[in-house]
């Protein structure tokens, strides 16, 4: 497991014994035409391959020469491969997909509560939520009235485009309109993996601190989409609410920045308009 | 961050890309890491011996290339480097600039028996 911050191995470890399989064939075919081996050298790509034990010193280049191949594949090709196809499933389907990502305790699942109780009539929403265990807020939602799936990721410190996609097969979409997925409360890695949503959205509770931006500048440059929750807490948390937004402004500059409180419902109807006339953008794309 | 998971991945893929080509084993590993990945490289030689035990890429040697942060900035149209995470433009102050480059997380290339 991963010492920095919970990651799994991200799936069973392959071994590769000998000439034996690296893994099972199932595996994504390589990116290009292979060069072939190299002369002299007359291996095939054959899991049935026999090599005997080798008496000489590994790197001996009496008989196996060392050869450098050029590969230049991005270590997150798969996932990004993944969501490209989640986007053009979510886009046939036309459904506005948002990915809500935070620290833990930014609020997240109220706002998704209170968003789908607040477009009820007008966006029919289903919601996909990630967390590394329990379905305490799918149980949430699912009180709430909203069509829900919870992922548990497990040792998983984000969710990758293969869950997302898995998680919607189990999810009713009888005329879903807005995808809302909860990613797992993390400010680091959600940022690398791409699900296939249209919009990024990251929420900043005026309990947390205004520096949250400059401290996780990556996640927080991706947003297309900043939301500043808690409002209702801003004057008890002695929230800066100037800083706050220079340091959004300054990391975010491309966001589209609401200011809210899903408990009260301040600020709420700006947010459920934007995400209307954002559905009604992705609605005309697909048609 | 995830460097065990990343390596995970980077050693599917090469010994994905070994296998295609009929190697034995792998003995190096280049990887092109940009200053603002988000990885880091000591974390990532302690996930490559956990995660090339007992494979064809058991015993490499791991390279890892920094990529240093390129940057453009939107109101000046010039680019400019440095790894301070948000930087202001060093030639007009300004802070809308977009990252060229500097995020890299590839393999570049490796050795082959």
């Amino acid at each position: 497991m991963c010492k920095e911050c919970g990651c799994g191995l991200g799936g069973t470890p392959q071994i590769l014994g000998g000439h034996g399989n690296v893994e099972p064939a199932t595996s994504a075919a390589p990116a290009g035409p292979a060069p072939g081996p190299d002369p002299g050298h007359e291996h095939e790509a054959s899991p049935a391959h026999e090599h005997p034990p080798h008496p000489h010193e590994a790197g001996d280049p009496h008989a196996h020469p060392v050869h450098t191949v050029a590969v230049q594949r991005s270590l997150l090709e798969k996932n990004q491969r993944l969501a490209e196809r989640n986007r053009g499933f979510f886009r046939a389907k036309g459904w506005l997909v948002l990915n809500i990502m935070s620290g833990p305790g930014a609020g997240k699942t109220t706002l998704i509560e209170q968003t789908a109780r607040g477009l009820q009539g007008r966006l029919q929403c289903g919601v996909v939520v990630g967390d590394l265990a329990t379905d305490l807020d799918a149980a949430r939602l699912r009180a709430a009235g909203v069509p829900v799936v919870q992922v548990a990721t497990g040792t998983v410190c984000h969710l990758d485009a293969d869950m997302v996609r898995r998680a919607v097969q189990q999810l009713n979409t009888d005329g879903l309109d807005l995808l809302i997925i909860e990613n797992v409360g993390n400010l680091v890695c959600p940022a690398d993996f791409d699900l296939g949503e249209d919009l990024r959205v990251v929420l900043l509770s005026v309990t947390e601190g205004e520096d949250k931006p400059l401290k996780y500048p990556p996640l927080f440059h991706s947003a297309h989409v900043a939301l500043i929750t808690k409002c209702d807490l801003a004057e008890a948390a002695q929230f800066n609410r100037a800083a706050a937004l220079a340091h959004l402004q300054r990391v975010s500059h491309h966001a589209r920045i609401f200011e809210v409180s899903a408990r009260t419902g301040a600020g709420m109807s700006a947010w459920l308009e934007f995400l209307q006339q954002e559905h009604r953008r992705v609605r005309t794309r697909a048609l | 961050m995830h460097e065990v998971g990343l390596m995970t991945e980077a050693i599917r893929i090469a010994l994905e890309e070994a296998r295609a080509r009929g190697a034995r084993r792998i003995t190096a590993l280049r990887l092109r890491v940009g200053t603002l990945s988000g990885v880091v490289p000591e974390a990532l030689a302690f996930a490559f011996d956990l995660v090339t035990a007992r494979t064809a890429a058991e015993g490499a040697r791991l390279e890892v290339e920094q990529v240093p942060a390129v940057w453009w900035c939107r109101d000046c149209e010039q680019e400019f480097g440095g790894d301070d995470p948000w930087p202001a433009c060093p030639h007009c102050g300004g802070l809308k600039a977009e990252l060229r480059q500097g995020r890299e997380l590839e393999i570049a290339s490796m050795d082959l028996v």
